[in-house]
């Protein structure tokens, strides 16, 4: 398993395991963790499942796909070189213990 | 107000119960399914589920969630009238009583009166796409009634995997009431090209055990036969009720229908279009989530808006995705950009734009649809450049 904390946007840490596989939205949804939307799914057409990856993370998260940013454009909250849309991270092993923010807003 | 009940239990209902959960609303709310199960996503039932049959990916919240949020589930119950005066509604042999109603009924497959319709699969629920994803389990030739997005993006997934695909439209052209006549053209292309036979302008006149037969005459062989010929929404339950049904439940700009009590939203609401204020009725996400939103904040009042918000679609078909922003009319004026972009036009205003693999100019749309009109002679002069107008 791969585990995986969201970080509020108060600061209230959710400490997650997900198989690999699966992705950092996705996972958020499956363990009730609050802050992210993913509206259409991981289809790449809405900007809800926007997160932060931790700076101790930006590596191994590796760099925006294609279309992401555009999406991005369109978030609800502020776009930092580390936004990411969480559907677009799919986690592996390497990824085991990665640490996302999450922003107050996403629609 | 202390109890709503919604009638559905889709995207859009469960995101009706949702946003009164965040918006502060604490009273009672029961959501009312018609399926076994928990709510799930049904786009990518036509997409990623044929082909995985994953069906735990397309779970929209897990079942917990429902506890936490004190949202009361209700599935696999019909709902079988709504007595309006006494303000409540009979499912499953019990009455449910409500100080406001908000129907989310959705749209079930439009089955035509032709013989032997009984013999074709439906790709509507996931029941109908496990069934289909089961005939699936050998090469199969497969015959698809209707050349909508559901249609073709099934065409594209059983070719990618194999199959053998013909498909047959009623239309001259496909896709006809969502797209232009050069986007079709574009996906008849790419849909020949993976070596699906296309049969336009060629209703199916009926299935028969292994096949079927069109208008022209021409019979399709076929063991695997998909009815995917359009929708129609889920209105008996208001029509019962005596409220106003028009091609779907009919409701204000603010998603109410005549009784205060009682609001509908997503497939089965038929509300004024903001920018033509002609009747409109949306098949997607993004209606049913986006009129959940405006309802929520209505009940709680929070707002009180007119529904504005630019319609968006997507389809994706083998590598290309179809983005549509925005609601063109049939007989809007079409000009392509020159990276094949295409820009529908109404009476000299930006009426839809349609891209293929295109996400930075889908968005520029959404953004510029959303905000004053945006004229055909500026995007003209400054060489259909969103970002220059």
């Amino acid at each position: 398993m791969v585990k995986v904390t969201y970080v509020a946007a108060d600061g209230t840490r959710t400490e997650v395991d997900a198989p690999p596989g699966s992705n950092v939205m996705q996972t958020a949804l499956d363990n009730d963790v609050d802050g992210i939307v993913g509206e259409c799914g991981g289809a790449m057409m809405c900007a809800t499942c926007h997160c932060y990856v931790d700076e101790d993370w930006s590596d191994a998260t590796g760099a925006r796909r294609d279309g992401e940013d555009d999406m991005l454009d369109c978030a609800a909250d502020e776009v930092r070189p580390n936004s990411r849309l969480s559907c677009q991270i799919r986690l592996t092993e390497g990824l085991d213990g990665l640490v996302v923010h999450l922003p107050e807003e996403q629609v | 107000m202390r109890e709503i009940v919604i009638v559905g239990a889709g995207q859009g209902g469960l995101q009706a119960a949702m946003c009164l959960r965040q918006d502060g609303f604490a009273g009672r709310i029961t959501l009312i399914g018609a399926e076994a199960g928990l709510p799930y996503q049904r786009p990518p039932l036509s997409k990623a589920y044929l082909k995985s049959g994953d069906a735990g990916a397309l779970q929209l919240r897990p079942a917990s969630f429902f506890e936490k949020k004190d949202i009361t589930l209700i599935t696999g119950t019909r709902v079988d009238s709504i007595d309006r005066a006494a303000r409540s509604l009979r499912a499953g042999g019990r009455d449910l009583r409500y100080d406001h109603l908000i129907l989310a009924t959705g749209t079930r497959n439009l089955r035509p009166p032709i013989p032997g319709a009984d013999l074709a699969l439906d790709l509507r629920t996931l029941e109908d796409a496990a069934r289909l994803r089961a005939a699936l389990d050998r090469p199969r030739r497969c015959a698809v009634i209707g050349g909508g997005f559901i249609g073709l993006e099934f065409a594209a997934v059983a070719r990618a995997l194999g199959h053998e695909v013909t498909l047959a439209e009623a239309a001259p052209r496909l896709m006809a009431r969502a797209v232009s006549a050069e986007t079709s053209a574009r996906f008849l292309g790419l849909h020949e090209g993976m070596g699906t036979r296309v049969h336009l302008g060629d209703p199916v006149r009926e299935v028969f055990p292994g096949g079927i037969r069109l208008a022209s005459g021409t019979r399709i062989e076929a063991e695997v036969v998909l009815m995917a010929a359009g929708v129609t929404p889920n209105t008996e339950l208001a029509a019962a009720a005596g409220l106003a049904v028009d091609n779907g439940v009919v409701v204000d700009g603010r998603l109410l229908t005549a009784d205060p009590a009682i609001s509908a939203l997503g497939d089965c609401a038929v509300f004024p279009d903001p920018v033509s204020g002609r009747p409109v009725r949306l098949e997607s996400v993004q209606a049913a989530t986006d009129h959940a939103r405006l309802i929520s904040r209505r009940l709680l009042g929070m707002a009180d808006d007119r529904y504005d918000a630019v319609p968006w679609f997507w389809s994706d078909q083998a590598d290309s995705k179809l983005q549509i922003a925005g609601l063109a009319t049939a007989g809007d004026e079409t000009v392509t950009r020159g990276d094949g972009a295409i820009f529908r036009f109404n009476a000299g205003r930006l009426s839809a734009v349609e891209t293929v693999n295109d996400a930075r100019t889908h968005m520029q749309s959404r953004k510029r649809l959303a905000g004053a009109p945006v004229l055909r002679r500026h995007l003209e002069a400054a060489g259909f450049d969103l970002a220059a107008v």
